[in-house]
C-alpha cells in the first residue's frame, strides 16, 4: 500500500516537472532572445545561450523607439483608470448593498447582464459617439468611461460590503452620521482587501488592454506599450531581440505585482468564480 | 383615500412610501448614479444605436442610410462570414475542451500534497498574466518553423516540424497550443473549488472502499461541477470574442485560416468603415453567444448544486 502510494506520488512529481518545463521554456526563450545579437537570432539550429550577451538591446529599445514614452503613457492611462474605476465602483457598490430601495435588484441584474454582453455590440456606437465629441486620438475614451464604474468591481465590492453587519451602520445613524459619512468612515476602511483585489485586476486589464488603445489612439506619441510593441512588430518584423526585450519589460510589472500580491490575486479569482 | 399629508403631483409609487423609504430611494439612486449614467450612455444607448446601424449603410462620414435587412442577407452570402464562423467555432470546439481538461488535470495534481507546491502553482499560473500582446509575440517567435525551438526539438526527435502559424493546415492547432500556455487562470479557479470540497466526503468514500477513480468520479467531479460550468461559460465567451492574440500572431492569415469572427468584425468596422455591416455582425455574435449559453444552461443537468443551508 505504502509502496503503491509512493509510486503514485513519484508519478505526479514527474508529470508536474514535465509540465513546468512546458510552461517555463517560452519564458526562457523570451529572455534568451532579448539578449542575442540580430544575427544570432537566426542561427540554425537555434541557440539558447546568448553569445555575446547584448545588454545593449535594452538600451536600443529606449533609444531606437520611444519606449519610455509608451511606458509613461501606459502608466498614466493605467493609474488614472484604476483610480477612477475603483473610486466610482466603491460608491456604486454601496448603493447596491447598504441601502434598501425599490428597483435595486432589477438594476443590479442589469449590471450583471452588462458583464456578459459582447463588447462588440457597444463598440461601434461608442466609437461614433467619441468621434463626434472629438475625443478620438486622445486618452479620454480610455479613461472617462472609468468614472462610471466597472461591473466586476461593483460585484466584488458589493459581496464584501454585504458581509459587514448592519448594526455598525445603524448605531452610526443614531449618532447622526449621514450615509456618506458612514460610507467613507466605516464601510470603506473595512473594505480595504476588496478594494485591493479590484485595483489589482483593473490594473492588469488596463495595462494589457489592446483593442481600446488600437481603436482610439491614432497618434504615435500617445501609444501605450501594447500598441507600441505591435507597431514595432509590424514595421521591423525581424527585430526579435528588441521585440522580446519589449515584451519582457511590459510583462515585468505584472509579474512583480503577482509576486507581491499573490494572496489578493488568488482570492480575487476564486471569489469571482466560486461565490459568483 | 388620498392622505392629506401627500402633496398632489407626486408619482404614484412615491405616494405610498414613508419618508424614510423615499429618503432611501433617493440616496440609493444617488450612490449608484455614476454607474446608472454610464449604463445609459455607454450601454443602453450604444446597444440601441448598434441595432439601428445594423439596418443601415453607414461609413461614419455620411449619415446612416436605411437599407432594411440587407446587411443580414449580405452576411449570409458573404463567404468570409461563413469562414470566420467556422474558424471561431473550430477554435472553441477544440480549444475549450483541451483547456478545461488540462487546467483540471493540473489543478488535481497540484491539490495533492507535493513538495514545492507553491512554486509549481506559481510556474503554472504566471503565463496567464503575461500581457496578451507580449504572449502573442513570444509564441509567434517560439513557433517559428525555421528559427524557433519547437521545430528544433521535433527535429531532434526525427520529426520534420510543420509550418505552424505559417501553414493554413496548422495555424489553428498552433493558436490552440499557444492558448494552452494561459490555462493558469482556470487552474486557479479549479484549485479554489477543490479546496471547498469537504474532506468528510472523501473520508466517507474511503470507508466505502472507493478506488481513486471512484473518488474522482463520484466525489470530486460532482462537487466541482459548478466550477466546471463557470469555466465552460467563460471559455465560450472568451473564445467567441478572441481578438488580440490572433490579430498579433497571424492577422487572420495565412489564407484566412485564422480569420476569426471578432477580427473580421473589427476589419469591417475600422478598416473598411462598413459600420452598418459590422453592427449586423455584432448582433449575430450576440445571438450566437446567447444561443450557446442558453444551450449550456439547458443541458446543465450534470451540474450538482449543494443544498444551501
Amino acid at each position: 500500500m505504502t509502496r503503491r502510494r509512493s509510486l503514485w506520488s513519484v508519478a505526479i512529481y514527474v508529470v508536474l516537472v514535465a509540465g513546468a518545463v512546458f510552461f517555463l521554456t517560452p519564458f526562457v526563450w523570451m529572455i534568451s532572445t532579448s539578449l542575442k545579437t540580430d544575427a544570432q537570432v537566426f542561427a540554425i539550429p537555434p541557440e539558447w545561450v546568448p553569445a555575446p550577451v547584448m545588454w545593449s538591446n535594452y538600451w536600443r529599445l529606449m533609444t531606437e523607439i520611444p519606449f519610455l514614452r509608451y511606458l509613461a503613457n501606459t502608466v498614466f492611462v493605467t493609474v488614472t483608470s484604476v483610480a477612477f474605476y475603483v473610486a466610482s465602483s466603491a460608491v456604486v457598490a454601496y448603493g447596491f448593498s447598504r441601502i434598501r430601495w425599490p428597483g435595486r435588484e432589477v438594476l443590479f441584474y442589469c449590471l450583471l447582464a452588462t458583464m456578459v454582453l459582447p463588447p462588440q455590440v457597444t463598440l461601434i456606437p461608442q466609437f461614433v459617439m467619441f468621434q463626434k465629441l472629438g475625443w478620438v486620438g486622445t486618452f479620454l475614451p480610455l479613461i472617462v468611461p472609468a468614472l462610471t464604474g466597472s461591473a466586476f468591481a461593483v460585484f466584488l465590492l458589493r459581496q464584501f460590503y454585504s458581509a459587514i453587519p448592519n448594526d455598525i451602520s445603524d448605531s452610526a445613524r443614531i449618532d447622526g452620521a449621514s450615509e456618506w459619512q458612514i460610507f467613507v468612515r466605516i464601510v470603506l476602511p473595512l473594505a480595504k482587501p476588496a478594494l485591493a483585489t479590484a485595483s489589482l485586476f483593473i490594473f492588469i486589464w488596463t495595462w494589457t488592454d489592446f483593442l481600446n488603445p488600437l481603436i482610439y489612439l491614432t497618434d504615435d506619441r500617445l501609444y501605450t506599450l501594447a500598441i507600441g510593441l505591435q507597431q514595432l512588430a509590424s514595421t521591423r518584423a525581424a527585430a526579435w531581440p528588441l521585440l522580446m526585450a519589449g515584451s519582457l519589460l511590459m510583462s515585468v510589472p505584472i509579474i512583480l505585482l503577482f509576486f507581491f500580491a499573490q494572496k489578493t490575486f488568488i482570492a480575487g479569482v476564486s471569489t469571482a468564480a466560486v461565490k459568483g | 383615500m388620498r392622505g392629506s399629508r401627500h402633496r398632489a403631483g407626486r408619482p404614484n409609487v412615491l405616494r405610498h412610501m414613508t419618508r424614510r423609504q423615499r429618503r432611501d430611494l433617493w440616496l440609493g439612486l444617488a450612490f449608484v448614479s455614476p454607474w446608472l449614467i454610464g449604463f445609459v450612455v455607454f450601454t443602453v444607448y450604444p446597444v440601441l444605436a448598434s441595432l439601428y446601424f445594423s439596418f443601415t449603410d453607414y461609413n461614419v462620414v455620411s449619415a446612416p442610410r436605411w437599407i432594411g435587412t440587407r446587411n443580414y442577407t449580405d452576411l449570409i452570402r458573404d463567404p468570409l462570414f461563413g469562414k470566420t464562423l467556422y474558424n471561431t467555432l473550430y477554435l472553441a470546439a477544440i480549444g475549450i475542451p483541451f483547456s478545461l481538461g488540462l487546467s483540471l488535470v493540473i489543478a488535481m495534481l497540484l491539490n495533492n500534497k507535493v513538495r514545492l507546491q507553491g512554486l509549481f502553482r506559481t510556474v503554472y499560473f504566471l503565463p496567464s498574466v503575461v500581457p496578451a500582446v507580449a504572449a502573442a509575440l513570444l509564441w509567434r517567435w517560439f513557433l517559428n518553423p525555421d528559427y524557433g525551438p519547437v521545430n528544433e526539438f521535433l527535429w531532434q526527435l526525427g520529426i520534420n516540424g510543420p509550418g505552424w502559424l505559417a501553414d493554413p493546415a496548422w495555424s489553428k492547432p498552433a493558436l490552440i497550443l499557444a492558448s494552452l500556455w494561459g490555462v493558469g487562470g482556470s487552474m486557479v479557479i479549479y484549485l479554489a473549488g477543490l479546496q471547498n470540497v469537504p474532506v468528510a466526503l472523501y473520508e466517507a468514500a474511503d470507508l466505502d472502499g472507493a478506488s481513486r477513480w471512484q473518488r474522482f468520479r463520484f466525489v470530486t467531479l460532482p462537487m466541482l461541477s459548478p466550477v466546471i460550468l463557470f469555466n465552460l461559460i467563460m471559455g465560450i465567451i472568451t473564445s467567441f470574442q478572441a481578438f488580440t492574440n490572433i490579430y498579433i500572431m497571424t492577422g487572420g492569415g495565412p489564407s484566412n485560416s485564422t480569420l476569426v469572427y471578432a477580427l473580421y468584425l473589427y476589419q469591417n468596422a475600422f478598416q473598411f468603415f462598413r459600420m452598418g455591416y459590422a453592427s449586423a455582425m455584432a448582433w449575430v455574435l450576440l445571438a450566437i453567444t446567447a444561443v450557446a449559453l442558453v444551450g449550456v444552461f439547458r443541458t446543465s443537468g450534470w451540474v450538482y448544486y449543494e443544498a444551501r443551508s
